[in-house]
């Protein structure tokens, strides 16, 4: 199964990017291969406005059925909740070891988002 | 004639000058509050209120058998208020400005408008001058589009012969869109660095619609001068000046009006009005 999370290189041993709509990459990661692949996001990363939902439409493009950062806030929440992503809030280490925890079950999967709107 | 009041920051006195001028002229006229998130005219004024509108805003639903996910919405809202999610396309009301974009790009026609309540505008009548009329908007807690509910007080215009506009604070689109189309814009401030800074926003704004416009600097004596050298240097007339005055704040704080408490008031706000019908008949002439 695919996840995403979001990265601060553009490889599994970056860190995890605890923001999310403007975090510099997403990678989309399969957990039985760890193949991957890597969302730019830099471009989003400076948007006006909507970066979280831009990026979290980027994250349902690619099939990912989880989505792992640090905060999410309630826009990006809203979306990725409507296409049936679960969202897990509070990574931190690098991407690697992010999917180490997300297989030991070690992320609780929330029901709403934890940060507040910018608008 | 539709004067707008004005200030580039809340809190400098945009509401007493508004209220009191109102009070003062014997005219045909109205006051229209569009300070909408916030509407404080009616506590001074306390009209008669007759009559509820609701406003409605239109935002986006889509007909997800019609779309292809083809995301064109998406991309030309500048907005973040819609946006499509693997299978969903998901709109987000609270963000959407009306603009109508998504519905003109959608190549399937998968999207219609549908009505948003944002806010209510109430009418009724004044006792102070007699036979004079209110008209006041007020957005609906939680909602941010402001200057649709603006331009429907802003309907009510031309019912009196002077209308008086409660602009909003600040100097971002509510507040244009209570000023555009008014015949002066009369901007209040206090001789503050602060104040001067925000007043300088406000005329690059005024300066932009090309409205004539006049200065009444209230709580005069209390900061430096830096805004008397300010108006001097941009050529913007000083119309008047309200000194500090603690039994001012007093009748404020208690919502009574300054004319009420300080009853030598209303001429100076009568001669307030004198000189601003002058500006705007020499613009006319000119
Ligand atoms: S009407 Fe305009 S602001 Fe609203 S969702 Fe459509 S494009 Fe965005
Ligand atoms: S533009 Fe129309 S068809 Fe394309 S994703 Fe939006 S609603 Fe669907």
């Amino acid at each position: 199964m695919k996840i995403a999370i979001t990265s601060t290189g553009k490889d599994l041993d970056a860190q995890v990017d605890p923001r999310f709509g403007r975090a510099a990459y997403i990678i989309v990661v399969d957990t039985d291969t760890l193949d991957f692949e890597v969302i730019d996001n830099s471009e989003n990363k400076n948007a006006f406005k909507g970066a979280g939902i831009t990026a979290a439409s980027a994250v349902c493009d690619k099939g990912a059925q989880v989505l792992i950062t640090g905060f999410c806030g309630p826009n990006a929440f809203k979306t990725l909740d409507s296409a049936g992503v679960k969202v897990a809030n509070d990574a931190t280490g690098t991407v690697r070891s992010t999917v180490e925890d997300y297989k030991a079950g070690k992320f609780t999967f929330s029901d709403s988002a934890n940060a507040e709107g910018h608008w | 004639m539709i004067i707008s009041i004005a200030s580039g920051k809340g809190g400098t006195g945009k509401t007493t000058v508004a209220t009191n001028l109102c009070a003062s002229l014997d005219a045909d006229l109205m006051l229209l509050d569009c300070d909408v998130e916030e509407p404080n005219a009616h506590l001074f004024l306390n009209p008669n209120i007759t009559e509820e509108k609701k406003v409605n805003a239109p935002v986006p639903k889509v007909d997800l058998s019609l779309c292809t996910r083809c995301k064109k919405c998406m991309e030309i809202c500048r907005y973040g208020a819609i946006a499509v999610a693997g299978k969903a396309v998901v709109t987000f009301p609270e963000l959407c400005h009306s603009c109508g974009g998504c519905m003109v790009v959608c190549p399937e026609k998968a999207i219609t408008e549908t009505d948003r309540f944002i806010g209510t505008v109430e009418t009724g009548s004044l006792g102070l001058p007699e036979g004079a009329s209110f008209g006041q908007g007020l957005l609906d807690i939680g909602q941010v589009m402001a200057p649709p509910v603006i331009k429907q007080v802003r309907q009510l215009e031309g019912q009196k012969k002077l209308t008086i506009i409660d602009a909003p604070p600040g100097t971002s689109c509510p507040v244009i869109a209570a000023m555009k189309g008014t015949d002066f814009v009369l901007l209040v401030t206090e001789p503050t660095p602060f104040g001067l800074h925000d007043l300088t926003l406000a005329v690059e704004a005024v300066k932009l619609l090309d409205i004539p416009c006049g200065l009444v600097i209230n709580r005069a004596g209390l900061g430096n001068d830096g805004v008397n050298n300010y108006a001097q240097k941009e050529n913007i007339p000083i119309l008047l000046e309200i000194p500090f005055d603690k039994r001012i704040a007093s009748a404020y704080s208690k919502g009574e009006l300054l004319v009420r408490a300080l009853p030598e008031y209303k001429e100076i706000f009568k001669g307030l009005y004198t000189s601003i019908e002058a500006l705007v008949n020499r613009k006319g002439a000119a």
